[in-house]
């Protein structure tokens, strides 16, 4: 294995919506524009398998326009650690990264927010978005008995997808309640396009019970998932499925950002109106300063990339654009707000931590995050809190982001090799 | 089309089409638990986006491997079983 170094002007971590867009805004202005990628295709979640899609798309004509943009692609390359300014450290296949920048702007996404329940660690139960990710890349569904449950715009567009694929949607279980949804579809009105996409989508789900108010207590099965018991709050019932498809919206994944040294602000990356973080030449876009969807992603990707240029006029004519999107992002999480309920799903047997075993009733013991993981192992398993830190937020109301280097399990390889040259 | 990709899993040649990622081999296997937990329980994908590790196959004797990040190459040896 041998080491690899890169050096750029400005390098973009993420190549989803608001990575694409800042590398191709970057690229207007620099012959050396980077985008990195823990993935082999481009896309990001959102557009994973849009490459095969009709070229009409805006998927893929923002797809086409960044091949052509000139930027250099590392993708299957996870970035690790960034021990120093101007320097991250990746992982790739054939051995360790060194990737230099003047300017980085972060683009890394969000993930699917996962509550524990009785039964959510069996086997095809799994994330909405995450199956629909899956099923693209050619994960077996057709026959499948679905249920879909949690929150988010997600649940009716996955619901969509996987029917396509040839899954039996056996039921929608939308969390929040008809009069936030209704609410919500009223504010649309301000978004049409948003609009019309809304009733395509409703269109393909004719036929299948669609539920607000509705949300899983308990999935059941002996090596997979077998039944789902669903309730409203005054009934409760029982499904049977195949798969279970459960998530309550996306986290952002803020781990790169702090380990860089960005500063939060109600969980998500600080940025100012040039999508600039607390800390200098570095930049951040998308879903990590605020869930807003890809189109809002796409613009503040653009921002991002002027900026980074020092193109301010230019980043200063996307900001109307970027404000309409905000008003979106502040109706989304009003109305897919959690409700309470939601918390106290887990039961002191239910396991909090999937990596290391550990169970809601034995974290509930301590008083914080810190003391629970250095206790109960909580937290310190492969996912490193992704997942049950970002669930101790919401069940608990503990703050759950102590980032340590790597950010990513690493092998020992890369991290030899890297200590080799400080 | 493109010819089919012929991957091992546990064993057991799977026939995929190009594009598939290793995950998705694994369940045409019809094997839903794709690691043993600390606690001996089975387990499977849940974010199927490369972040919560539940997918963690060995492949090609390298352990550890996400198999919802990497597509399957011919003759790949995948195995849930260790």
């Amino acid at each position: 294995m041998s080491d690899a170094h890169f050096q750029f002007d400005v390098v973009v971590v993420g190549a989803g919506p608001a990575g694409i867009a800042a590398a191709c805004a970057a690229a207007e202005f620099s012959d050396r524009v980077a985008a990195v990628d823990d993935t082999p295709w481009l896309g990001g979640q959102i557009w994973r398998g849009e490459q095969a899609r009709p070229k009409q798309s805006p998927a893929q004509q923002w797809l086409e326009k960044f091949r052509k943009c000139g930027a250099t692609v590392l993708d299957r390359t996870s970035v690790i650690a960034a021990p120093e300014a101007g320097l991250l450290l990746a992982e790739h296949a054939d051995g360790p990264r060194e990737i230099r920048w003047q300017k980085l702007i972060l683009a890394t996404g969000a993930r699917e927010l996962f509550l524990p329940f009785p039964g959510w660690t069996l086997p095809n139960v799994i994330g909405p978005g995450g199956l629909q990710a899956l099923v693209k890349n050619g994960w077996p569904i057709s026959g499948k008995r679905v249920v879909i449950c949690g929150t988010g715009p997600l649940l009716l567009a996955v619901a969509n997808g996987l029917r396509s694929y040839g899954a039996k949607i056996v039921s929608i279980n939308e969390q929040a309640s008809w009069g936030a949804l209704a609410g919500f579809g009223f504010g649309l009105l301000k978004h049409p396009a948003k609009l019309f996409q809304g009733a395509g989508i409703g269109m393909g789900i004719f036929g299948v019970p669609f539920r607000c108010g509705t949300w899983a207590v308990k999935a059941e099965g002996d090596e997979a998932v077998r039944s789902v018991t669903l309730t409203n709050g005054s009934k409760t019932w029982t499904e049977e499925c195949d798969v279970l498809a459960c998530g309550f919206n996306l986290a952002p994944n803020v781990e790169l950002p702090v380990a860089v040294g960005c500063d939060l602000q109600r969980g998500f990356v600080r940025v100012d109106l040039m999508q600039a973080t607390t800390v200098k030449n570095v930049f951040c876009a998308g879903e990590p300063t605020g869930i807003g969807g890809a189109d809002c992603a796409l613009t503040e990707g653009q921002i991002a990339g002027y900026a980074a240029n020092e193109q301010s006029p230019r980043a200063e004519e996307l900001f109307a654009e970027r404000d309409k999107w905000h008003a979106f992002r502040e109706a989304l999480a009003q109305t897919y707000a959690l409700r309470p309920e939601l918390k106290k799903l887990a039961t002191d047997e239910t396991l909090l931590c999937r990596c290391e075993d550990v169970t809601l009733g034995r974290v509930r013991q301590f008083s914080g995050w810190r003391e629970a993981k250095l206790l109960t192992r909580c937290g310190m398993g492969s996912c490193q809190g992704r997942v049950c830190g970002a669930a101790a937020k919401i069940v608990l109301g503990w703050g759950a982001e102590s980032v340590r280097p790597p950010v990513l399990p690493a092998r020992v390889g890369s991290l030899i090799t890297t200590e080799n040259q400080r | 089309m493109s010819n089919p990709i012929t991957v091992q899993v546990n064993g057991k040649a799977v026939s995929v089409s190009p594009g598939t990622i290793v995950a998705a081999a694994v369940a045409i296997n019809g094997t839903s638990g794709f690691r043993k937990s600390v606690l001996g329980k089975f387990r499977g994908p849940l974010c199927g986006m490369g972040i919560c590790m539940e997918c963690r196959v060995t492949i090609n004797g390298q352990k550890h491997c996400r198999s919802c990040q990497i597509l399957c190459e011919p003759g790949m040896e995948i195995r849930t079983d260790e």
